[in-house]
């Protein structure tokens, strides 16, 4: 894509070249070459006031600050010259003096930029001989807390706030060594995505209050994944100790959320920690429900299925692949299937194009529409009276559970046992999306794939896989061993998804093929 | 640094903070403002005199009037609050019924500024710098360089600019305050 | 003119010559003593012929920086559909220098016309004179000044009948000496935090409400329109020394010193003769011992370099040290330079807008440490710390107030080492001064 346009330069020994007006920072990470660097970030305004990004161009006399520089035509580039290197090594001298040696308790360690430079490229020994500066800590509201000392006065939350959340809530208060970030009191950070500013300091001042002291950084697995908890579709990673998700973060994706998570999303995660969980495929023996084998249930569930209509009640948090099953199983029956999704009010990120907490607060309500499920307020009111009904995951309330007694038996496939649908005369274990691999479709028809970031308990097995076997049982031979081959087969059948695969898709999503309609929605 | 701030203790001065907040831009400066504001392309940019308007009006900027401000320009009370708090000028605590400024910058310290701002706290009654004396009349800062360096000392009494203040001086200047 | 002083012969009052005269405040009075003539020519002349008289004049910005005038007016391009902005700086908070405020509080008019003249040139029907918040007399005079103008016509919607608009407003500080510095002093007026902006892009490009915008000094612009009035080669002739400075300077001469005030003589005057006649040399019983030439953010000289100084832009960095805004702060021997350099970085440490790292940290880190030097309480690593630490604020950030708080620092160590020396070794300050605890 060679063009005419683009300007050429040498950092670090390497020819890059790049459009017009990028600047040397972002041409070096093109080249490769990581400029250290705090206060610029690429979601963000440029300030150029951290002097951490400072780079040697020959011929220049003074160093440039290569997040506020242009790239032009011939530079000749030095990010770890000795001069480059002595100006990197006094700026972090300059921060370290008054910041406080916190490490030991500072949940940030392992993962702080502040650490890693000074570590690489610091001075060993400080030279202060006089008293550090000390503020105290500050509650700023919602998820975050301010520890003052700690701030390196980058002012990367403030213009998140101010240009990308556009809600200027936070501020630099007074001047010189004594300037801090402040809150107007009593207007405190509620804001729906002000949880970002603490993915985005570099070190330990802005601090989740939900994951303060649970886990140190070096302790946590990390799994790329979806955020299950409204149709956008964020990308996220899933970070686990010891089998437990404690911490969602975002995981940049420039088509979807950009650098960015709401937090009702990344707070709320307990869920697919829960322990009241149903662990072993049950079968109903008299006036309990004993636990069994899969096979031995499986069995049961189709010999109950035989003859019947199947009517299904499906999670829109359900993968794809899982509602692909389930879709077949409700074909092979010839029934139908329906699904609730729980609401609630949208809330927009203004400075990312078409990012928002949606109104619609599951993760695949596009893929259950399209896989032909319905989507009503009243989802059992199209159950004919002796249906089975096949509860995946799907929640049930106050006005289900008159309709309830119209099935002839409920089946419950499920991560729990909802204690309306005790009289069920099968349960299946299910695993939750932490605990699976699959996909989703968000509200614009991308598809993205999540991983499996922890193991779910006991005989616990994902929905596509039960139904999958079950399908067996009921003489379809449909199994599929992989979420991968569970795809292939429905984007075989499937014009919306024809042509992809996990391959295809990868970590970034896809779009789907000649769709980018936003799914219907009531209301 | 330099005690150049009214210190954050609060309580020697004259608190209005209980008082039900009335609103600073009605009437007369409201229509000051008005005017103000055609005087620039944004609406922003009015924020310095519009704090100004409030300061001379109620004595300092309490964070009622900063939320006022912050309604009438189409801001956040946080923004405006970080403006206020970068410049010097703004108190935002209420002050002694006259704040002293004194210079201390260099040209004039080595006029004998010290012994001026000395001889002032002691005939305020204030004896330390950012504190308001017991009878509510005084608060004595140091600020940094007047602009008036060849007439050592300058002090400032509220708007009031007095040239060449010395230690000597110090009572006559003071006992012609009302 | 050497005023509160008696004007001395050796001065050239032009823009000082009526410092203290208060009829030269009024709109009458000016117009009496020759003002608005320059303004009506100007208005009768194209914007690029006024930029060539100015350049060949050799004016240059008399603020601290010294950038040729006409160039900078010749930066903004006319016809571009964009509104231009002229911004008066009148910030004056660089310790040592008082001009600016005596101009605005005595010949108010003259600034009016200057500003006017400039705007015009530049293609600008806007000017905002930026008068910092403590100079209340300044803003109570310029007010009234600024009114009587709109009262006659001379500026606002149709300037002198000409058809053409000019307007100036005032706008009035807060308390920030960083606002003197140009990308601040725009921030500011545009009402934030008086952060400097780094640049590119450049304030002719994108300045003031990110429009074409031009900043000068108030003393700039008094003398523009004399150079109108006189011609360009009458100012270029006030050049005695380097042909690359010309015409009259204000110095703000201040400290120990028997005479201090402002006095305005021509460029390339010696500095010895300035010092010890112009100015009535230093205060009885005393002998100089340093100077500060420029204001506060110049190096310091050595009485051997001050005497051998011609007082022009070239002739001060031959001798050590730079003209910057021409406050001159004279020490005399009962000074401690260790405490003076201390107290100055206290001041860049309570100036710093605080958004680069080596300013923010470092003038404080260099003010305790200076501190602790003066109560005796240093060691000869602390000079190391200082000497390394300045070097490292020094061409490093957004802009200069890192710099100006570094200079005092290197020029102090290197001409007063002994001094320094006598606080660390003798743990005590040899002068018995006390610095802040």
């Amino acid at each position: 894509m060679a063009d005419g346009q683009q300007i050429t330069l040498t950092i670090e020994g390497r020819q890059v070249s790049v459009a017009p007006g990028t600047s040397i920072l972002e041409a070096a990470k093109q080249a490769g070459v990581l400029v250290p660097h705090y206060c610029y970030h690429p979601g963000l305004p440029v300030a150029g006031s951290c002097r951490m990004c400072l780079v040697e161009v020959e011929k220049a006399p003074k160093l440039a600050p290569a997040c506020a520089t242009a790239a032009t035509e011939g530079q000749v580039v030095h990010v770890f010259s000795e001069r480059a290197l002595e100006q990197r090594k006094s700026v972090l001298e300059f921060l370290l003096i008054n910041h406080p040696l916190d490490c030991p308790i500072c949940d940030k360690a392992g993962e702080c930029e502040l650490q890693d430079y000074a570590y690489r490229e610091g001075p060993a020994q400080g030279r202060l001989r006089d008293p550090k500066r000390f503020n105290p800590a500050e509650d700023f509201g919602g998820d975050v807390l301010y520890v003052t000392n700690r701030c390196i006065m980058c002012t990367r939350c403030v213009r998140f706030m101010d240009t990308v959340a556009q809600d200027t809530v936070l501020n630099v208060s007074e001047r010189g060594d004594r300037a801090v970030i402040g809150v107007f009191e009593g207007k405190e950070l509620t804001n729906e995505w002000a949880g970002n500013v603490i993915d985005i300091c570099p070190v330990g001042a802005l601090l989740s209050k939900d994951f303060l002291n649970k886990a140190r950084s070096w302790e946590l697995d990390r799994t790329p994944s979806i955020c299950p908890n409204c149709s956008q579709g964020c990308n996220a990673i899933f970070e686990t100790r010891d089998n437990q998700v404690v911490r969602m973060r975002p995981r940049s994706n420039t088509e979807v959320n950009q650098y960015y998570l709401c937090d009702s999303g990344r707070l709320d995660y307990r869920w697919m920690n829960r322990t009241d969980r149903v662990e072993a495929p049950l079968l109903r023996r008299g006036d309990r429900l004993a636990a069994t084998d899969w096979d031995e249930a499986l069995r049961a569930a189709a010999l109950h299925l035989n003859g019947k209509r199947a009517f299904v009640l499906a999670s829109p948090m359900l993968s794809n692949e899982s509602l692909w099953m389930l879709s077949r199983l409700v074909e092979k029956t010839g029934g139908k299937g329906a699904f609730r999704v729980r609401r609630g009010p949208e809330a927009p990120l203004p400075g990312v194009k078409d990012l928002a907490l949606r109104a619609e607060r599951a993760a695949n309500v596009r893929g259950a529409e399209l896989l032909g499920f319905t989507k009503t307020d009243t989802p059992l009111a199209g159950m004919g009276d002796g249906d089975v009904l096949v509860i995946a995951d799907h929640e049930l309330a106050e006005a289900d559970i008159a309709d309830l007694a119209r099935a002839s038996a409920i089946i419950v496939i499920g991560t729990v046992l909802p204690e309306t649908a005790r009289q069920a005369i099968v349960v299946l274990p299910s695993t939750n999306m932490a605990e699976e691999e699959g996909t989703f479709t968000n509200l614009r028809g991308r598809v993205q794939r999540y991983q499996q970031a922890r193991s779910g308990p006991g005989m616990s097995q994902p929905v596509w896989w039960a139904v999958g076997d079950l399908l067996t049982f009921l003489g379809e031979g449909a199994g599929h061993y992989t979420a991968s081959e569970t795809f292939d087969s429905l984007a075989q059948a499937r014009p919306e998804f024809t042509g992809m695969s996990y391959e295809t898709i990868g970590l970034k999503g896809q779009m789907m093929a000649s769709n980018s309609e936003p799914a219907r929605t009531i209301g | 640094m330099g005690g150049t701030r009214p210190g954050g203790d609060s309580s020697h001065a004259v608190h209005t903070k209980d008082e039900q907040y009335e609103p600073v831009f009605v009437g007369e400066m409201e229509r000051e403002l008005e005017e103000l504001l055609t005087h620039y392309p944004t609406k922003m940019a009015a924020l310095l005199p519009a704090l100004w308007i409030v300061q001379n009006a109620r004595g300092w900027v309490s964070e009622e009037a900063m939320t006022e401000v912050a309604e009438r320009l189409s801001l956040t009370p946080a923004y405006v609050k970080g403006v206020v708090t970068f410049y010097t000028m703004y108190h935002q605590h209420p002050v002694g019924k006259y704040f002293i400024q004194v210079c201390t910058t260099s040209p004039c310290g080595v006029c004998g500024a010290e012994d001026t701002v000395r001889a002032l706290l002691e005939q305020t009654g204030c004896r330390e710098l950012g504190a308001t004396s017991p009878d509510g009349r005084f608060t004595v800062v140091e600020a940094e360089c007047l602009g008036a360096c060849g007439f050592a000392t300058p002090i400032m009494i509220n708007e009031e600019f007095v040239e060449s203040v010395n230690e000597g001086n110090v009572s006559d200047v003071l006992s012609r305050l009302p | 003119m050497g005023f509160p002083h008696k004007s001395h012969p050796r001065e050239t009052p032009i823009l000082s010559r009526y410092f203290g005269d208060a009829e030269a405040r009024t709109l009458e009075g000016w117009k009496k003593r020759g003002g608005y003539r320059a303004l009506e020519k100007a208005l009768g002349m194209a914007p690029a012929e006024i930029i060539t008289e100015i350049k060949e004049s050799g004016l240059r910005g008399r603020g601290g920086a010294g950038f040729p005038t006409g160039m900078k007016w010749s930066f903004m391009k006319h016809g571009d559909g964009k509104p231009h902005y002229l911004c008066v700086n009148a910030d004056e908070s660089e310790p040592g220098t008082f001009k600016d405020r005596e101009i605005m509080r005595w010949t108010p008019h003259a600034l009016i016309e200057g500003a006017a003249i400039g705007a015009y040139a530049i293609g600008a029907e806007t000017a905002y004179i930026y008068i910092r918040g403590e100079f209340t007399e300044p803003l109570r005079v310029m007010g009234a000044a600024v009114k009587e103008a709109y009262a006659a016509g001379i500026v606002g919607k149709n300037a002198m009948g000409t058809g053409k608009r000019i307007d100036v407003h005032v706008h009035k500080g807060a308390g920030a000496y960083i606002c003197g510095e140009e990308t601040a002093l725009m921030n500011s007026l545009e009402g934030k935090r008086g952060n400097p902006r780094i640049k590119p892009p450049f304030p002719a490009v994108a300045g003031a409400f990110g429009m074409p915008t031009t900043i000068n000094n108030v003393e700039t612009l008094t003398a523009v329109p004399h150079i109108l009035n006189e011609g360009p080669a009458w100012y270029k002739a006030m050049s005695h020394s380097s042909p690359k400075s010309t015409g009259s300077k204000l110095f703000s001469v201040c400290g120990n010193i028997a005479r201090p005030g402002n006095y305005e003589v021509e460029m390339g005057f010696p500095f010895k003769d300035f010092l010890y006649d112009v100015c009535g040399g230093p205060p009885p019983g005393r002998r100089f011992k340093a100077v500060i030439p420029g204001g506060s953010s110049v190096p310091i000289q050595t009485m051997a370099e001050a005497e051998a100084t011609l007082m022009d832009y070239e002739g001060f960095i031959a001798q050590g040290s730079m003209l910057g805004s021409g406050g001159v702060i004279v020490f005399d021997d009962s000074q401690c330079m260790v405490k003076q350099i201390a107290r100055l970085a206290r001041f860049y440490a309570h100036e710093s807008c605080a958004q680069c790292t080596q300013c923010r940290e470092g003038t404080a880190w260099t003010t305790r440490i200076l501190e602790r030097i003066e109560r005796g309480q240093g060691t000869m690593e602390d000079l190391e710390t200082l000497s390394s630490l300045s070097k490292n604020m020094t061409g490093t950030t957004i802009c200069v107030l890192s710099d100006s708080c570094a200079t005092p620092i290197i020029s102090g160590i290197s001409k007063f080492r002994d001094e320094f020396e006598a606080h660390i070794k003798g743990k005590r300050c040899p002068m018995g001064a006390t610095a802040a605890a």
